[in-house]
């Protein structure tokens, strides 16, 4: 992605008048909303390599019963920051790497509306990532609470945590100002013509999710203020002894929380719903219902956030009313899926890496929906929660789910921002290790769950042995698959066969019908005219 | 190419592996370790129930959408010259396919809310025991009904040895505590469930239970076992480094033997407890203070009493365990707020005394201080 805006490009003379400074300076002064995309997208590959490692010393402690490579309190270190750095380091940032380059092109628009704002939203996020992994080296080490951060046992921490909460307000902050530049973007800089209702499903996923971040984040701020007053300012919000209440920072936080997993899925469905149509050479089913189906869900993520902690002892009214509202959730999900099957049908559909990323996407995120369902019935929760099912559950939607999504897009994108065509041999040879491995690793930690191995734990009884040993070995087929997608990358930016201003036969987006390929530095300088 | 039998192969074969689930009836078979295990109680039996009936009606519709899916994937390619169709939009099917959902969601809802009612029913016990988590064990006393006024701490008989590779693993690694709690079969058990640190959650699957338990707060949950036997559980809430190893055992025993079970546990406690004024001598108390050390110190101070550097600190030297005998005491009854050192107001006068002195005589430490549980006594009121 670097090499395509090189300065001595033949796109530098056509806007002689602001060409990026070179070297280090253009990256740190930058407002280009491609140059910040391509800096989101490289953190979040570089945080999702240092969660992976994490996750793979996790995954070879649990190879066997019995302690052999980390010792419990570090172990819990690991899960904890493999949760806070995968999901704000990694997938939030991906994300927004892909709003920054994706939504002033899809919607006719020169850049973002505030430039300077979308470099310091990004520049915010490196001191927030050291603060979060050198908290490892401080006396008593990271966080060890989940990532959830649930006191009391939050409170027992060393200054780990308190670099942990600093790190959340900083990526907090982040977030925030990223989402009011979308927002405004989106609102505002549409081109002539395109009606809300003519924007890219990708926009709209986006314009949702933004406005979920500007509903939550602050909320997760002040659950982790708190927590943060608490610890050394002698307050007693979550102290039972002071007249607190240790379940209130659940409430909280998951407030906070289901909102943000749809944070994280709906701009993955917002990047199948461009994929599935291109492919299919076929417009996308139902366009109006999967709009509203989105918004549905948004709205719905906030009264079911006490399904996270069915365990709590809440009141039978309680524990009726999130179940009945989480249930309610499958049907604008099911909607899409549905959407989606039916755009395929009585198409002339092609298999290349993005639409193969689209289906292995579809198809595992639907099996972590079902298991969303099973784990909603209140009484079958009392079984599972706390279990390696809820792992399964929510890594098929996270990484079958999000990170499929950020592949897809990945490979459906990536010609039109470097100019060049991808290695497809080597994009199918990543799609289908990364299925397969995903589906060894994960798979059989529902099997796990059910059977009652408790997640959170460095050792366990012998009869989960075997399961544990397949699950060790896929997830690390899982991570050194993902060397394939850098190596991939990384040869695509560095040259290839040209690709064509369309890059794809059944692509219908601005981004691909009025810009040529590798995209101009300035998207665009006029607005496009929609019909 | 061959990405289009991979394809049908990969299709399939997760077909068959997501309903396997489902084809794990409940037999003490090989798929038993597919599935939930076995329910012992009523409530547990009707969560197996349920957890079945979703499972099936799930893959009856994945099969469905799916199985339209793979159809279309296989015939709708372009490879095949298959052209495009122009429909985009139809008003009928797309509330059709929003409705049925919702009527196959109140099926699910329907017996699911009937179990929520009963399982949240804790009314007209036989027996009621208050379980509190401790870093890292349980504690259980027996409030009301047969056995009242029982009461003891619970925790990791697995040696140390086995989880350190260090000797072979036994048949019950990891799940099997020093005391069980023991209870009669076919009577209705209401637990109440607090902590004394962290929350913990105290969960046994195949009685239908779990709930956590929460500092300063007391919630409460119920089962009643169907047939005698050993039920298995562990905390199911992060509480700490030894999360892992705090398992809970519930021993169901029929009615005589529960009888007899009490008889005992009363002729023990009427035993002539040990006289808290009693003098005891350095031997006595560091030889009960090393075992005290062992089960609720050495997992963060390390037997060697070096600690774990940065974490927890070593107690070898350190100024409270050879400074002012006051400060070691306060320490070890209250715990410190805002680290993981917790209170141990909960063993005896004579453990924490003996618990004291250990620590103030072992390793380098040779303070020479004798603590007298008489001492404990009075430092508490």
């Amino acid at each position: 992605m670097a090499a395509v805006h090189h300065p001595d490009n033949e796109l530098g003379h056509e806007h002689e008048h602001h060409g990026p400074p070179a070297g280090i300076m253009r990256w740190l002064t930058t407002t280009n909303h491609k140059d910040i995309g391509t800096l989101y997208l490289w953190f979040s590959f570089a945080m999702f390599l240092t969660g992976g490692v994490m996750a793979l010393t996790i995954r070879s402690e649990l190879f066997q019963p019995g302690l052999q490579i980390v010792e419990p309190e570090f172990f819990n270190q690991l899960t904890t920051l493999h949760g806070l750095v995968m999901v704000f380091g990694a997938i939030m940032p991906a994300f927004v790497g892909f709003a920054n380059w994706q939504i002033p092109m899809m919607i006719g628009a020169p850049d973002m509306a505030f430039a300077r704002m979308n470099n310091w939203s990004f520049w915010l996020l490196p001191p927030a990532a050291l603060l979060l992994i050198s908290s490892f080296f401080v006396p008593g080490g990271a966080a060890a609470g989940g990532w959830t951060l649930y006191p009391p046992l939050s409170i027992q921490m060393g200054m780990g945590m308190d670099m942990t909460i600093f790190a959340i307000h900083i990526l907090g902050a982040s977030s925030i100002m990223g989402s009011i530049n979308i927002v405004t973007t989106i609102l505002n800089m549409r081109a002539p013509g395109m009606t809300m209702m003519k924007m890219p499903l990708f926009v709209w996923t986006w314009l949702i999710t933004a406005y979920l971040l500007l509903a939550v984040m602050p909320v997760l701020a002040g659950a982790v203020t708190m927590l943060l007053t608490d610890r050394q300012f002698g307050t007693n919000f979550f102290n039972a002894a002071g007249g607190g209440d240790p379940v209130m920072f659940q409430h909280i936080f998951w407030f906070f929380g289901h909102p943000e997993v749809y944070i994280m899925i709906l701009p993955a469905f917002g990047i199948v719903s461009q994929i599935i149509p291109t492919f299919a050479r076929k417009k996308l089913f139902g366009y109006s219902s999967m709009v509203y189906a989105t918004s549905s869900i948004a709205i719905l993520s906030f009264v079911v956030w006490a399904h996270h902690m069915f365990t709590v002892g809440m009141p039978v009214t309680a524990q009726l009313f999130f179940m009945y509202a989480t249930m309610l959730i499958a049907i604008p999900t099911g909607v899409k899926v549905f959407n989606w099957t039916a755009t395929m049908w009585r198409g002339s559909m092609t298999f290349e890496a993005p639409m193969l990323f689209s289906i292995g996407f579809i198809f595992l995120f639907t099996i972590g929906g079902f298991s969303g369902i099973v784990l909603a019935i209140v009484p079958v929760d009392i079984v599972l929660q706390e279990t390696y099912y809820v792992i399964a559950h929510f890594h098929y939607v996270l990484v079958s789910g999000s990170l499929f999504g950020l592949f897809a897009g990945t490979y459906y994108w990536l010609p039109k921002w470097t100019g060049n065509m991808y290695d497809e041999g080597l994009a199918k040879t990543h799609f289908w290790c990364s299925m397969i491995f995903f589906n060894i690793t994960f798979f059989v930690q529902h099997f796990l769950g059910l059977a009652g191995m408790p997640r959170r734990v460095p050792d366990y009884a012998l009869q989960f042995a075997d399961f544990n040993m397949i699950s060790s070995i896929g997830a690390f087929g899982f991570g050194f698959s993902q060397l394939i997608f850098l190596y991939c990358i990384i040869k695509c930016i560095r040259g290839g066969p040209k690709a064509t201003d369309e890059v794809w036969e059944g692509a219908d987006t601005l981004e691909f019908t009025d810009l040529p390929s590798p995209a101009p530095y300035h998207s665009f300088e006029t607005p496009p005219k929609v019909k | 190419m061959g990405s289009k039998v991979t394809a049908i192969l990969v299709w399939v074969s997760t077909l068959i592996l997501y309903p396997s689930m489902a084809a794990a009836e409940r037999t003490d078979g090989i798929l038993s370790t597919v599935n939930l295990p076995a329910a012992g109680s009523q409530i547990a039996t009707e969560m197996y129930d349920l957890h079945m009936y979703v499972l099936y009606i799930c893959v009856v519709i994945f099969i469905g959408v799916f199985g339209t899916m793979l159809y279309s994937v296989i015939v709708h390619r372009k490879s095949k010259g298959f052209k495009a169709a122009n429909f985009h939009h139809s008003t009928t099917v797309e509330i059709i396919w929003t409705i049925i959902p919702f009527f196959i969601l109140f099926g699910m809802a329907f017996p699911a809310t009937q179990t929520i009612i009963d399982m949240k029913d804790t009314s007209t016990p036989d027996i009621t025991i208050k379980a509190t988590g401790y870093q890292w064990q349980w504690g259980y006393d027996y409030l009301q009904g047969e056995g009242e006024g029982i009461k003891f701490l619970s925790k990791i008989s697995t040696p140390r040895e086995q989880i350190r590779n260090e000797a072979p693993k036994g048949e019950n690694y990891l799940r099997e505590v020093d005391n069980n709690v023991v209870v009669p079969v076919g009577k209705k058990v209401r637990m109440l469930l607090t902590s004394n640190d962290v929350i913990h959650a105290w969960s046994v699957q195949q009685l239908g239970v779990k709930q956590d338990a929460i500092p300063g707060f007391i919630r409460d949950a119920w089962f009643k076992a169907d047939k005698p036997g050993i039920y298995k559980g562990v905390c199911s809430e992060l509480c700490g480094k030894e999360h892992a190893f705090m398992p809970i055992v519930v021993e169901v025993l029929a009615q005589e033997e529960y009888s007899k079970w009490v008889a005992g546990q009363k002729q023990e406690s009427a035993e002539p407890a040990v006289d808290v004024n009693k003098e005891f001598t350095m031997d006595e108390l560091k030889a009960t203070g090393e075992k005290v050390y062992a089960g609720n110190c050495a997992a963060c101070h390390q037997a060697n009493g070096k600690g774990i550097s940065g974490t927890f600190p070593g107690l070898d030297g350190s100024k409270i365990a050879v400074g002012p005998k006051a400060d070691h005491i306060k320490m070890v009854l209250n715990g410190k707020a805002g680290s993981a050192m917790a209170a141990f107001k909960h063993l005896s006068d004579v453990d924490i005394a003996a618990v004291v002195t250990y620590e103030r005589n072992a390793w380098g430490n040779t303070t020479g201080d004798l603590v007298q549980p008489s001492e404990i006594k009075a430092f508490r009121n």
